[in-house]
């Protein structure tokens, strides 16, 4: 039976994107597999998860993946209570500063993190003079290095609403500027945030040379260190982030979906992960 | 239906000298302007002659460079829009995109910490008032434009507003709605009792509505009179030519008399004192006849219903705008010849342009 062109070009069409995906998918899950074969593996055969159940039982690895999630929480607080406000401030009532606010978003993303590293250090002198030793102070860097990134999906959010319309409407009402933007902005871009908050997680878990130059122990610092040492229990930890990061990625992919009403928004995705 | 408001007089509204510029934009130019309790006043004007300016200002969503606000007795010139307890319904579509329709309504009670049962008794009260009863548990993107803004009319009613503040609130709808909905508005208000200002450019939907007009001009009212006095004895050219269709007739005006198109008519007040001038002349005021020797061309004759449009090339090389009546216009067609003649006593005449 003959094909006509149109057919073959089809068929070929086909086999073109399962080669591709079989390829991209070994890829991207081969590594991981490796990874996980490694982490598992014991010296003269068998199978062992003691490097799995180090992540909670080391106290450099515990301490080190605590601290990165409470990172992340504060990260994101510190992130939404800056930006939220600013950009509905900056929509509202002083739309010429647009331009200047989204550049200065964007500059951490055209400076490369060590140059930041070593323009703040001095800054971190003062902060650990002022506020203790304690790693957490790295919230302040880390909402810097989010910034281009949430900003982004905010400003796609925000962009997907009348804003001017609402928060009029709101305040003829009788809502105040804070009532305003909980009850009524925030509900609305909610996707978006929930977007920038994402990302803002997976960056802060990935996050190595920052702390590492500042002298801080975070997970990925912790997962260098112990890579000499124990180096099954930190192929696990790095594992588990990767995971951990796929998962967030593919939550938000499924959250932005579900909504209804409001777009999808989702930010250009860094890859989640190490650096170091 | 009616049941459902409390009974309740509106309040005088008084704007007395607001100015608002933007930069060189003298968006409000010492406007003055007074509601009488319970009244509907329209702002009526080109577009950027500044009256969402204006009822930016007495929302309280602005505030002026210069002048005065006053609701009944209180001075609201600096008191923020979330403290003065007006109802707004807004040009675009305003509905909060995450709430129902219901709850869309009962937002500004719940702020005003109403509880519960009696905010959802008020704003199925409120819905019902504007029909939309049976939509209550809707999301806006599932209503039509002319839905969401009676939801959007409820809502600002919803909270007993002592002033209702209305920015072109039918201007995205198509023609059809926009006239049920405008009488709609008119009935509710009446109904509630509130003062309330229209803003719009529609003068067929001003004239609809209101009991007294204003005419804005570049920031300033021209004239706030009753829909019948703005359309018959307009006070300015612009006012005149603004509301309704009107035609420019050549004249010439002396010792308050205006020659024009073979006659002599009185000057009305507000006219060119002498001179050459253009005479302001609706087309209802033309007559048209077919006869030999007339110095008008019929270019068109259009059938509109109950009257009929005819338009006449005169032999300066102008066109007029004239309406005559069924029978006469069955004599009519284009490239006739015909004589065209004033019916009204006097007219307002304009400088020339
Ligand atoms: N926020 C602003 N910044 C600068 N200029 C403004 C601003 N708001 C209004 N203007 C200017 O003020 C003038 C009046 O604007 P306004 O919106 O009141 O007009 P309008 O009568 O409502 O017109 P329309 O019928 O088109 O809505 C316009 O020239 C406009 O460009
Ligand atoms: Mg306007």
């Amino acid at each position: 039976m003959s094909r006509t062109p149109r057919q073959q070009r089809a068929r070929r069409l086909r086999t073109f994107r399962i080669t591709v995906f079989v390829a991209l998918g070994l890829f991207f899950l081969v590594p991981l597999i490796s990874m996980a074969e490694y982490s598992t593996r014991v010296n003269g055969g068998g199978r062992s998860g003691a490097a799995w159940a180090a992540l909670v039982t080391d106290p450099d690895l515990r301490s080190g993946i605590l601290t990165s999630l409470e990172l992340a929480v504060l990260t994101v607080v510190g992130m939404i209570v800056l930006l939220v406000p600013t950009m509905v401030w900056v929509r509202l009532r002083v739309p010429k500063a647009a331009r200047t606010i989204e550049f200065l978003c964007l500059l951490p993303l055209t400076i490369p993190a060590l140059v930041i590293v070593v323009g703040i250090a001095p800054v971190y002198a003062w902060v650990t003079y002022f506020l203790g030793n304690s790693a957490l102070t790295l919230t302040f860097a880390y909402v810097v290095l989010v910034l281009p990134y949430s900003f982004r999906a905010l400003d796609a959010g925000l962009s997907g609403i009348d804003v001017q319309t609402l928060s009029d409407a709101a305040r003829s009402l009788g809502a105040g500027w804070f009532t305003v933007i909980a009850r009524v902005i925030v509900p609305n871009i909610a996707s978006a945030l929930l977007s920038a908050a994402f990302i803002s997680v997976a960056l802060v878990l990935g996050e190595y040379t920052f702390a590492s130059l500042l002298d801080f122990q975070n997970m990925q610092v912790v997962i260098d260190y112990l890579g000499k040492s124990n180096s099954q229990a930190s192929v696990a930890a790095s594992l588990a982030a990767l995971i951990f990061g796929f998962l967030l990625l593919l939550l938000l992919t499924l959250v932005g979906r579900r909504r209804r009403g409001e777009p999808a928004v989702l930010a250009p995705t860094p890859q989640p992960g190490q650096e170091g | 239906m009616a049941t459902a408001v409390t009974e309740r007089t509106g309040l005088e509204v008084r704007l007395e000298g607001l100015s608002r510029h933007f930069g060189d934009v003298r968006a409000l130019d010492n406007l003055d302007l007074t509601l009488h309790p319970g009244e509907l006043v329209a702002l009526l004007g080109p577009s950027g002659c500044g009256k969402t300016t204006a009822l930016r200002l007495v929302a309280g969503l602005d505030e002026p460079d210069a002048g005065r606000i006053l609701v009944g007795d209180r001075d609201v010139t600096h008191m923020p829009a979330n403290k003065r307890d007006m109802g707004m319904v807004f040009q675009s579509y305003s509905l909060f995109p995450h709430l129902t329709t219901q709850e869309n309504v009962a937002f500004g009670l719940k702020l005003r910490g109403t509880d519960r049962g009696a905010r959802e008794k008020r704003a199925k009260e409120m819905l019902e008032l504007v029909g939309l009863g049976h939509q209550a548990n809707r999301y806006a993107n599932q209503l039509s434009g002319g839905q969401q803004q009676r939801v959007a009319l409820a809502r600002a009613l919803a909270i007993e507003p002592s002033v209702l503040l209305l920015d072109e609130p039918l201007s995205a709808l198509d023609a059809k709605v926009r006239a049920q909905l405008r009488d709609e508005i008119r009935r509710v208000q009446l109904e509630v009792g509130t003062t309330a200002l229209f803003v719009t450019h529609d003068q067929e939907e001003a004239l609809a509505v209101a009991d007294r007009v204003g005419v804005m001009n570049k920031g300033k009212i021209e004239q706030l009179a009753e829909p019948e006095t703005l359309y018959n004895q307009p006070a300015s050219h612009f006012v005149a030519e603004f509301v309704g269709l009107m035609n420019r007739v050549p004249c010439h005006v002396a010792d308050g008399r205006v020659e024009v198109l073979g006659a002599t008519l009185g000057a009305r007040e507000g006219s060119l004192p002498s001179g050459p001038g253009d005479a302001l002349v609706r087309p209802e005021q033309l007559e048209v006849a077919a006869a030999e020797g007339g110095s008008g061309r019929v270019i068109t004759v259009s059938f509109l219903g109950s009257i009929t449009r005819v338009r006449v090339r005169m032999p300066n090389g102008s066109e007029l705008l004239a309406q005559a009546s069924g029978a006469e216009a069955a004599r009519l067609a284009a490239d006739q010849v015909v004589t065209v003649s004033i019916t009204a006593a006097d007219v307002l005449v304009a400088p020339a342009d």
